[in-house]
């Protein structure tokens, strides 16, 4: 346990001056930012449809879930798995990593959890900023009703549900990149396996479940009315891809002879 | 208590078909600078990926202080700091930070981070990106990445690659000191006699996987039998006379061979071919320097 603490410290010490470190930070920043700015100077034409106020939140949230769901997160979930991978394989690092008297797995998991950790960062800071940001323009324009309705419950539990969907694509292309030290593999395989889900998906391919890069764009379809059900079809698919791959990718790295 | 720091049991070591490691029975004194030398590709960098557990060994071949390495892969790492071949270095972190992280790792304070730099004289450039580092920076950095955990036992895999040679004789003085002022074992790798036979005290030759010589840099100079150069006409006459008078002789060049033992039996062999009606010109001791030695072990032909 405490080799695995002091790795993660490590591996956040380490890519603290990465891009995929601060995209999780600016990722929510910036497309909050720009959703918000967007709805305040267009207020009057929002005002002017008269919604209520939970189809208010639903428009204002789904703006920021959309474009995350289906391209965004996904994308940035490939795009860590590189680059966390890709720190050691640039640096020719391995070999240091693996002769530190730490054991092999407390340094895999490390690495995995850190990837893991920056996701659920990344979406709670989606989360509190959706939230945040609209009672935030209910004050600078209190003609918007965003305090007539609480849609906590529903964001939490939609952007919980995000996050355990992008697991699948987490170890999945962690793995990918723990074999190929390229740019090329695990980018070209995220981006065509994106490309696949996103069909899949929006087609409504009934065994779209099984690809993991479905998961996310599944996760947000809401069928029925009523509190969103968590754990679905896709849901369990994406964790036991994560399960699975993690655990091949720590034979992986077991057996990793550094040459 | 082990006198050995590092030891190896006839250990052997494919990458597919090919057997980069042949028998290989290594015997690292404690306190000793054990230079391992060999032609590139000789298996040096192979074996020290081996003590550092990076490649598998099969089980009760390789000892770290007495411990098989397998077993006690934690606890062996913990007394070992190493440099294989080129220093593994975060570009994209500054030299202190890549030692901090090393520090966070290892669970040693930072302070000791910036002994470190002043150690291998990288203080100035602390908050230089080590990407921006010459190979000789990176070189020292990562041998203040190496020594970090004070460690008993180092492991440097040709560190004076790409130094300059005032930088050499710092490393050179630095390993002097580290082992006679602070007892750590070293095991230092190299394919150059000249540049490890000063400071080392032990000596392994390898050569395509197998151990060629191994023990005190002394023993080397033993082995090194001297030889008397005879230049004489009618060399091929001359040999089989000396011959027939019991001496062992070879024909180089135009000179005949054989070997030396004394002056007198020199001024001997050169009276007898005289008085046979042999003309000497030339009389010559020859003793090979350790490079050339080193030369003849690794390549035979």
């Amino acid at each position: 346990m405490q080799a695995l603490l002091i790795s993660l410290q490590s591996e956040f010490y380490k890519s603290r001056k990465t891009l995929a470190f601060w995209a999780a930070i600016l990722l929510p920043l910036v497309i909050c930012g720009l959703i918000a700015s967007g709805t305040f100077f267009q207020a009057e034409k929002i005002l002017q449809r008269n919604y209520p106020p939970n189809v208010l939140w639903l428009n204002y949230a789904g703006a920021a879930l959309g474009i995350m769901g289906s391209l965004i997160l996904p994308f940035y979930v490939i795009f860590m798995a590189f680059s966390v991978n890709n720190i050691e394989h640039k640096n020719d690092t391995w070999k240091t990593l693996f002769a530190q008297p730490l054991n092999k797995f407390s340094i895999y998991a490390a690495k995995y959890l850190f990837a893991v950790l920056l996701i659920f960062i990344c979406l709670v800071l989606f989360l509190l900023l959706t939230y945040g940001s609209g009672l935030l323009l209910h004050a600078l324009e209190p003609r918007l009703k965003f305090d007539a309705f609480s849609p906590w419950t529903l964001l939490s539990r939609l952007y919980l549900k995000l996050f355990l969907a992008s697991l699948g694509i987490l170890s999945l292309q962690f793995f990918i990149s723990l074999v190929w030290a390229d740019f090329l593999k695990p980018m070209g395989f995220g981006f065509i396996g994106l490309i696949g889900g996103l069909i899949t998906a929006s087609k409504g391919w009934e065994y779209a479940y099984t690809i993991p890069y479905a998961h996310p764009v599944m996760a947000l379809s809401l069928k029925k009315s009523g509190p969103v059900a968590i754990f679905t079809q896709e849901i369990y698919s994406s964790l036991t891809y994560a399960v699975v791959f993690f655990v091949i990718g720590y034979f992986i790295v077991a057996k990793k002879s550094i040459k | 208590m082990s006198e050995l720091a590092i030891e190896t049991k006839g250990l052997n070591y494919h990458f597919g078909n090919q057997k980069v490691v042949d028998d290989l029975s290594l015997q690292v004194q404690r306190g000793s600078i054990y230079g391992f030398l060999g032609p590139n590709g000789a298996g040096k960098t192979t074996t020290i990926k081996i003590l550092l557990n990076l490649l598998k060994s099969p089980a009760d071949t390789v000892f770290i202080f007495g411990q098989e390495l397998n077993t006690h892969r934690i606890a062996s790492l913990k007394r070992m700091g190493a440099l294989v071949e080129q220093p593994a270095i975060y570009g994209h972190l500054s030299g202190k930070e890549n030692l901090y992280n090393r520090c966070i790792l290892l669970g040693v304070k930072r302070s000791r981070a910036m002994d470190m730099l002043q150690l291998v004289g990288l203080s100035d450039a602390a908050n230089k990106k080590a990407s921006q580092y010459s190979l000789g920076m990176k070189q020292r950095l990562g041998i203040a990445l190496a020594l970090l955990a004070d460690p008993e036992l180092l492991l440097l895999d040709e560190p004076t690659n790409g130094l300059d040679p005032n930088g050499i004789i710092e490393i050179r003085n630095l390993m002097v000191e580290l082992t006679t002022k602070h007892d750590k074992t070293i095991l230092v790798s190299s394919h150059l006699l000249s540049e490890i036979e000063r400071t080392a005290t032990h000596l392994g030759i390898i050569h395509k996987g197998k151990m060629l010589y191994q023990g005190h840099i002394e023993g080397l100079q033993e082995l090194n039998k001297p030889t008397l150069l005879v230049q004489v006409t009618a060399l091929e006459a001359a040999a089989t006379f000396l011959n027939s008078k019991g001496y062992e002789t070879s024909i180089a060049g135009n000179c005949l061979q054989l070997p030396y033992t004394s002056a007198a039996e020199s001024a001997k062999v050169n009276s007898m071919l005289v008085l046979n009606g042999f003309e000497v010109s030339v009389l010559q001791l020859q003793k090979k320097d350790l490079e050339h030695l080193f030369l003849d072990i690794t390549n035979p032909n």
